[in-house]
């Protein structure tokens, strides 16, 4: 599956890092980093982090 | 076994999410969503904060912005039932009965009612007096909003101090009455809650803390010391009630919103399920009180927790045991992120781990919580989200196994 995020509306609260730690994370500068296509077996972490995201910023395709 | 007949009360973030989920794990449920506002399901957080600021430019925003607050749902078209602009009025046993007569047939209800909020006892000014809980509550509040008018805000939880934030922003001279010594104070603790009053001043905010309002007098607040306030927009921003009065015979406890256990399941009623801000549940990453919980991550973390119930329950098996999410919450004031993890106001400590509390606002701060030596609870004012995410993994491994109580 493809995952993107919106970074004109990400406002990095983090919360898709708690939910789906082997797709997205931090660097050091605390920038938002995200693998572009996941395995299927990631999904239900990659929808709950995109539940979890205030901002509606990640999307899946 | 016939369908389940499944009625969710509250059209939020809660509800919407109970219902995707509650499809997702039982697509046969016949799920009815209903809601009193006229809206579909949108996010509240921005309300407050961008949403207020882009509404006060004109009537002719209103669109677009909500737009971007609807949330977005994965939902097919016509796979729930919405019956929106109508309240619940009652239970009948697990049927549901509606402001407009009629009667839902429910074998389970899911109660996501939310909050509103609380009112000062208080007549007079009201034709401009405001709260702050939903869409149409902000779309009247930032048609006041105009550069130069004279706001005084009542409360200085996070809604008061968000809604102090954007009308300094937008040029409006502000007034932030408080009854406790510092603003947010039950929830940052003595140390963050001085900081944050100090950069509330440094934008220009009067703030007035120690003060209560005694009352209105034509267009003047009159507080508890006899000083008096011109105002031409007044915001009560007092924190919120649980919306239950329709759960009066259900047999829950009612005592603060709806008492739940591990698998929100209300007990003393019967296939009743309580969602969101209204839920009461113990936290087993801090302790055994029950506690309702005002985050935004709540909604959508208790709505799964209660479709994964019912469908077990639906299906003949057990529900797994054990419910402890991790707190998270956040405010935005002056451009400034405020990120909290944890349950801060739970502790009787503060230790400021990385950065200067007087330097807030300009430069990083984080401070860690401690309950009997132990940590509760993490807040980030400014911080780099990488460095908070490493101690927020730090909470998280401390908090498990449970803090005693």
């Amino acid at each position: 599956m493809k995952v993107h995020v919106d970074m004109s509306i990400c406002l990095l609260h983090g919360q898709c890092v708690i939910a789906a730690p082997e797709v997205f994370s931090f660097d050091d500068d605390g920038g938002l980093v995200w693998l572009a296509e996941v395995d299927e077996s990631l999904a239900a972490d990659v929808e709950a982090a995109s539940d979890a995201c205030p901002e509606q910023a990640i999307v899946i395709g | 076994m016939a369908a389940p007949r499944i009625t969710i009360v509250g059209a939020s973030l809660a509800g919407l999410r109970c219902a995707e989920a509650l499809l997702a794990a039982l697509p046969e449920a016949r799920v009815t969503l209903v809601g009193d506002e006229r809206h579909a399901p949108y996010n509240r957080p921005p309300l407050s904060k961008d949403a207020a600021e882009a509404l006060a430019a004109g009537p002719g925003a209103g669109p677009e912005v909500f737009e971007k607050l609807r949330l977005r749902s994965k939902l097919a078209p016509g796979a729930v039932t919405l019956r929106l602009g109508v309240a619940a009025e009652a239970l009948d046993g697990t049927d549901v009965r509606l402001s407009d007569g009629r009667r839902i047939g429910s074998d389970w209800v899911v109660a996501a009612t939310g909050l509103r909020p609380r009112r000062l006892p208080l007549t007079g000014a009201e034709d401009r007096r405001h709260v702050l809980r939903s869409y149409d509550d902000a779309l009247t509040l930032a048609a006041t909003l105009r550069t130069g008018a004279r706001m005084v805000v009542i409360g200085a939880g996070f809604i008061g101090c968000e809604i102090a934030a954007t009308a300094r922003k937008l040029g409006l001279h502000v007034t932030l009455v408080e009854p406790a010594p510092q603003p947010m104070l039950r929830a940052l603790g003595a140390r963050v809650a001085a900081a944050m009053a100090a950069l509330h001043r440094s934008h220009g905010v009067t703030l007035l803390s120690g003060r209560a309002v005694a009352g209105f007098d034509g267009a003047r607040v009159i507080l508890d010391d006899g000083q008096a306030l011109e105002a031409d927009v007044i915001v009560e921003a007092l924190g919120s009630q649980p919306n239950t009065g329709w759960l009066t015979d259900s047999g829950a406890d009612l005592s603060d919103g709806v008492l739940v256990d591990d698998r929100m399941l209300a007990p003393g009623a019967e296939n009743l399920l309580a969602v969101g801000d209204i839920a009461r549940f113990a936290n087993p990453l801090f302790d055994a009180v029950p506690r309702r919980t005002e985050h935004w991550c709540i909604p959508g973390q208790t709505a799964k927790r209660a479709a994964e119930t019912i469908a077990a329950l639906c299906t003949g098996q057990r529900p797994t045991p054990g419910f402890a999410p991790m707190p998270s919450f956040w405010s935005d004031q002056y451009g400034m992120r405020l990120q909290a993890f944890g349950a801060p106001a739970l502790a009787e400590t503060q230790t400021v781990i990385e950065g200067d509390l007087s330097q807030t606002g300009t430069a990083p701060v984080i401070v860690e919580y401690a309950r009997a030596g132990r940590p509760v609870g993490l807040i980030g004012l400014g911080a780099n989200p990488a460095a908070l995410a490493r101690h927020r993994a730090r909470l998280t491994a401390a908090l498990t196994p449970p803090v005693d109580a």
